[in-house]
């Protein structure tokens, strides 16, 4: 069953194995029991590398497609049961823009106005608002294809606002974008969400989920592996994290294989020329690493013991760094 | 109501701007058949002459002939625009939203009749400079332009539904061009179902550009036997009907497959 009341987007159980197209080629499970709540009024970030499920979520959740087994609800509406009246209370960002790029900005967001049923004034006064917020109104007779990377996010965001959907769902919002326009476009998320608006977003970004996600649920092959608060999730983990700065990748590569000999170290991942190890006390382990270092006679730029991380909770549930997940499926 | 209101937005708010923003496309599409109209206007000149041809110059009978061949290669590439909706996020953006998937295809043939219109009417100005003669005038003009619409919708609902079962442009491509070409030679575009092996014709009875053609070609001649044009007509809306049903019941398949 699925509890309609409080929880603005439900899902529950959802599954989804994704068969071979290709003769010959072997099913894909996208989703393993996947469930999760979002309150409204918050941001909910789902964390993962490629092909951890989060995407095919997203599509569960915006009606684009359907689960092989579970349940979902957005703001009381079962998804599965009546998709058009989801579609009517969602705002979906997809990983690829979704603006027509022979119109301008404003003639994009009147057409999504007019699918929604809005006309005449109104409308137009919704779009204006809309264009001003995102800081578009200058740029809102251009072409959408002319636009910055930047921009055309901020329109699409914009785009799937006209009917004020009570979730906005953003697949990925900020990949590809420089710090300033990923500053720039949470800001305005900020102010939807202490507006009432619900946002359940995917992120490459641990820092992003770190700063704005209410909650966060870190997701690896179709499954939750853990779920909270940023700073839930890091107390949740026993320990320290000895974090090495070598000279380059190829010395880090060397510490790691050296620190996986070390006792104390429980797990340890590397990211380009910094290694981060878990220990349980991060004071007491210190001289075992660095003679073991020694050892082997590997200079170390930097030693920092550290509290962990949201990439340390990643490590500690998946096994794996994020980074280094990422790094694998991108492969 | 709402899927046609929905269908309007679509039609309007997208799809005609598009057009008179790249108006080239139009024209483009017309560059090969002006070619055909050019070529085999002067290679088959003589063929008029042949006892059993009928009546007229060779160019009168082309030229409605490269007016439906030109309705059913334009129109063969619709999915294109739905493959390319597919990889950068618009067909994700119109799926999400609560548009009715009929009014998705109805905007797409709404469209595809406009171009259609423009590229027909193009062709038998170009034809009749060449000398065509259209004894039907403009009654018998428009009813070839209309048949020549709803062959082009026709094609596009298959080309449509095609598109989103495959997601493949190469394979669009494929499709297109192999279906399209032996359609026109088996209609008979070009030469008159008199003059070719008896097999050809039988085949070309149920061949849905062989409708086309034969309804626009009798009712742009003299004295044109209406009932025959309009139950091709009927024939051809009906095919019509039919891929634009499969083309929207597609969108499901689509769907299903993501």
């Amino acid at each position: 069953m699925v509890d309609e009341a409080a929880d603005a987007i439900v899902a529950q159980d959802l599954s989804k194995i994704y068969k071979g197209a290709a003769r010959g080629s072997t099913a894909v499970r996208a989703l393993d029991g996947l469930s999760f709540r979002v309150q409204p009024g918050t941001v909910y970030a789902l964390l993962g590398p490629n092909g951890a499920g989060k995407t095919t979520t997203m599509r569960i959740l915006t009606t684009l497609s359907k689960p092989d087994r579970g349940q979902a609800t957005i703001a009381g509406i079962d998804v599965l049961a009546r998709p058009g009246r989801a579609r009517s209370v969602i705002g979906a960002v997809s990983q690829h823009s979704g603006a027509v790029g022979r119109l301008t900005g404003e003639e994009n967001l009147l057409m999504q106005g007019g699918l929604h049923g809005m006309s005449g004034r109104k409308l137009r006064r919704r779009v204006a608002d809309l264009l001003d917020l995102f800081g578009l109104a200058e740029a809102s007779k251009r072409q959408t294809r002319t636009y910055s990377g930047g921009m055309r996010r901020r329109l699409d965001v914009a785009t799937v606002l006209v009917h004020r959907p009570a979730a906005l769902f953003l697949d990925e919002p900020t990949t590809g974008l420089d710090p300033q326009a990923r500053a720039d476009l949470w800001s305005v998320l900020a102010d939807l969400v202490a507006a009432g608006t619900t946002i359940l977003v995917t992120t490459h970004y641990l820092e992003e989920a770190d700063q704005h996600a209410a909650k966060i649920a870190i997701v690896d092959r179709g499954r939750m592996v853990a779920e909270g608060t940023a700073d839930e999730l890091k107390a949740g983990l026993r320990g320290d994290s000895i974090v090495l700065e070598l000279d380059g990748p190829e010395g880090a590569e060397r510490a790691e294989k050296v620190l996986v000999e070390v006792p104390e170290v429980t797990a340890s991942s590397v990211n380009g020329s910094v290694v981060r190890a878990r220990v349980a006390d991060g004071r007491r382990a210190l001289p075992a690493v660095l003679s073991g270092l020694e050892a082997v006679r590997l200079g170390v730029r930097s030693v920092t013991v550290a509290r962990p991380s949201l990439d340390d909770v990643y490590l500690h549930h998946s096994g794996r760094s994020f980074r280094q997940a990422e790094g694998m499926s991108a492969a | 109501m709402k899927a046609t209101r929905q269908a309007w937005v679509i039609f309007t708010g997208r799809y005609l701007r598009e057009l008179y923003r790249q108006p080239t496309v139009i024209f483009i599409a017309l560059l090969q058949p002006i070619i055909w109209l050019l070529l085999f206007g002067a290679l088959f000149k003589g063929v008029s002459r042949i006892p059993g041809f009928g009546s007229g110059s060779y160019i009168t009978y082309l030229t409605p002939g490269v007016v439906i061949m030109t309705a059913i290669f334009g129109s063969s590439w619709t999915g294109m625009s739905y493959i390319e909706d597919m990889g950068n996020g618009v067909l994700d953006r119109f799926l999400t939203a609560p548009v009715s998937r009929g009014a998705l295809t109805a905007a797409m043939f709404a469209y595809q009749a406009v171009t259609t219109i423009v590229q027909s009417a193009i062709i038998i100005g170009i034809g009749w400079a060449l000398g065509a003669d259209f004894p039907g005038g403009l009654t018998g003009l428009v009813v070839l332009i209309g048949i020549s619409v709803l062959i082009a919708m026709a094609m596009a609902g298959l080309s449509n539904g095609f598109a989103l079962l495959t997601k493949q442009r190469e394979a669009l491509i494929g499709a297109s061009t192999t279906l399209v070409l032996p359609l026109t030679f088996l209609s008979g575009a070009f030469l008159s179902l008199r003059l070719v092996p008896s097999w050809i014709a039988d085949v070309a009875r149920f061949n849905p550009v062989h409708w086309a053609e034969n309804a626009g070609r009798i009712a742009a001649a003299a004295s044109p036997a209406w009932g025959t044009v309009g139950s091709y007509a009927g024939f051809l809306a009906t095919a019509a009907a039919v891929t634009a049903w499969a083309a929207t019941r597609a969108f499901r398949t689509y769907q299903r497959s993501m």
